[in-house]
């Protein structure tokens, strides 16, 4: 087991170096002159030229990259153009909310989702059944940003239950930092929530079907057992598979609904820098949030192999 | 006769998804081709004096804060998702089939197509369509491009996966053995084994395009103002929403039955191709 879980650390070496191609193609393939772009119309010749040093612009491609892949990998991002701070610390500094939120998000999202796909599966072919899948494909229609905001004015401005936005720390406002996250929550759990009903539904349907259970109840077992026991330990495999994966959904989701709601995170951090054009700050929210994913996986890959004995520790 | 059964039996097979959610796509797609016959008010016209009208015989869904027709807005709305949409689609089936193909037909290539895409795909889609339509600054093209680079991979995928299933099947083997061109074994043998997963993806990935589109509006990086997009309408109409909330609302279900039909008919066309998918 851990030679299994060692190989898997070692995997991720490539598969990150990967990651860093990709963010640094993806924010420096930019047509026009990217300094000019990002100074705008205003700016003199001299101060160009000194954001170009800063932003090593006035370097070749090839030596730009394996400049900024030797500072990643000492894990340096470089410093933020506005923030007057590195990267990391300003991206450390906002962990917080961004966390809270992905996890409120996940756990709404598997509260509302797997009873739902067991419910389906167990009434197959039922009104109740069908009302569960067009329920979960509204759930994956809904814009998550248009949600936020019906959410907000309903729960927020109409009935006053929550704030209608912003965000408190824990170290200041303790256990009732949740009112501030679970209106964004369930934003963002919809989607999920919606992603793992339908997962949850077929994989629950395909170990129904199986012998074991058909076994279990020709012995008289009691359905709720039968169905808790035998049928969904088993169908929980393929979902946390689901689970990993929607995780990119849901860190993608984070950027969009904390820039909704005002809250303070890491996504509200990105899409700042994204609209005054804060490269370092944007290359560094994409490692950041690929490494999160790749972190994610790994773990569920782990789980996957602990859970499900089958699994060869190849 | 025989015929006639087997059409019948076809035509029973059709999924009433499939019917519900073609239904709701064909309305999409006639208010986004018959916008300029449909509304009656220009969607870019302002007349301060009718601004945030409630609904009326006049304005049917409203006026903005501009005065401007809301119905005429959706519809033009509905050009700007359904042009964006099918572009997308295009591109990305026609990148991610030629990726597909050869990294599934050419052991050699797999592997490191495979991991470039496995990094590209460590990314969320949004994020990746977000950054890129940002850096490469807002505009159709631009956000046409972003989106296809960011779905992509994912099409790139299923292609490989129907490639590499089909790949060593006997019919494959059997024109290998007739001396028949790796071009042609691609197109003519394999290609046609995989249309129908690209057709099902293809579905899933309009509505997609069609969401990132209303978000990347949304946030400022898509289409600006005053151009008609759903994802622009809502952020607009945010500020009003306590005194004019259809502003938010009528671009929001637009969004929603474009997005529904999509997902409904992709789903019917995949339960109604592989029925052994249907449980």
């Amino acid at each position: 087991m851990l030679r299994y879980i060692a190989r898997r650390v070692l995997l991720l070496i490539p598969v990150l170096m990967i990651v860093a191609v990709v963010a640094f193609i993806i924010t420096n393939v930019i047509p026009g002159d990217p300094v000019r772009l990002m100074l705008g119309d205003f700016a003199t010749e001299a101060e160009i030229a000194a954001m170009e040093q800063k932003l090593g612009f006035d370097q070749p491609f090839h030596i730009r990259f394996f400049t900024w892949l030797s500072n990643i990998i000492r894990g340096d991002l470089g410093d933020s153009l506005f923030l007057q701070m590195p990267v990391t610390k300003a991206i450390f500094g906002r962990l917080e909310p961004t966390i809270l939120l992905a996890i409120i998000g996940q756990l709404i999202g598997i509260l509302i989702g797997v009873p739902l796909g067991v419910l389906a599966a167990v009434k197959h072919r039922t009104a109740i059944d069908q009302s569960a899948i067009v329920l979960a494909l509204a759930g994956i229609s809904v814009p998550s940003f248009w949600l936020a905001i019906m959410l907000m004015m309903l729960f927020a401005v109409n009935l006053g239950w929550f704030p209608t936005s912003g965000y408190r720390p824990v170290a200041q406002v303790g256990l009732g930092v949740i009112r501030y996250l679970i209106l964004p929550g369930v934003s963002l759990g919809v989607m999920q929530s919606a992603l793992l009903a339908r997962m949850t539904r077929s994989a629950m349907l395909d170990v129904l079907k199986q012998d074991y259970i058909r076994t279990a109840r020709a012995k008289g077992l009691n359905e709720n057992i039968i169905i808790s026991r035998h049928a969904l330990k088993n169908a929980m495999i393929p979902i946390i598979t689901v689970l990993g994966f929607s995780m990119a959904a849901l860190l993608g989701g984070t950027w969009i609904i904390e820039t909704v709601y005002n809250i303070p995170g890491t996504g509200a951090l990105a899409i700042t820098a994204i609209l005054r054009r804060d490269y370092p700050i944007i290359q560094g929210s994409m490692i950041f949030i690929a490494l999160v994913y790749v972190v994610v996986n790994l773990v569920v890959d782990i789980c996957y192999a602990l859970i499900n004995p089958r699994v060869k520790y190849r | 006769m025989r015929q006639k059964i087997k059409l019948n039996e076809r035509i029973k097979n059709i999924h009433p998804y499939m019917l519900v959610g073609g239904l709701l796509v064909l309305l999409v797609i006639l208010a986004a081709v018959l916008a300029p016959v449909l509304s009656i008010h220009d969607p870019l016209t302002m007349t301060p004096r009718n601004r945030l009208q409630p609904p009326s015989a006049q304005h049917l869904l409203g006026t903005d804060e501009f005065g401007r027709d809301v119905l005429s807005r959706m519809l033009y709305g509905a050009r700007i998702s359904v042009q964006i949409g099918l572009t997308v689609v295009v591109i990305t089936v026609i990148s991610g089939t030629i990726v597909g193909m050869l990294a599934g037909y050419y052991k050699g290539l797999d592997n490191i197509v495979m991991r470039f895409l496995d990094g590209l795909m460590a990314f969320p889609e949004i994020i990746i369509a977000i950054t890129l339509a940002a850096v490469w600054g807002a505009g159709m093209t631009n956000i046409i491009f972003a989106m296809s680079f960011a779905y992509f991979p994912r099409m790139a995928r299923v292609v490989r996966g129907s490639v590499l299933a089909s790949r060593d099947l006997e019919y494959v083997e059997a024109a290998r053995a007739i001396g028949a061109r790796n071009t042609y074994i691609m197109t003519r043998h394999i290609l046609p084994n995989c249309l129908s997963p690209i057709l099902v993806q293809a579905t899933f990935c309009f509505a997609t395009a069609i969401l990132a589109e209303a978000a990347l509006s949304y946030l400022g990086v898509g289409i600006k103002e005053p151009a008609p997009s759903w994802g622009g309408m809502i952020s607009q109409g945010r500020d009003f929403m306590a005194v004019a909330p259809w502003l938010v609302n009528v671009p929001g279900i637009a969004i929603i039955l474009a997005v529904l039909g999509l997902n409904l008919l992709g789903d019917g066309i995949r339960d109604y191709l592989d029925p052994r998918l249907q449980d």
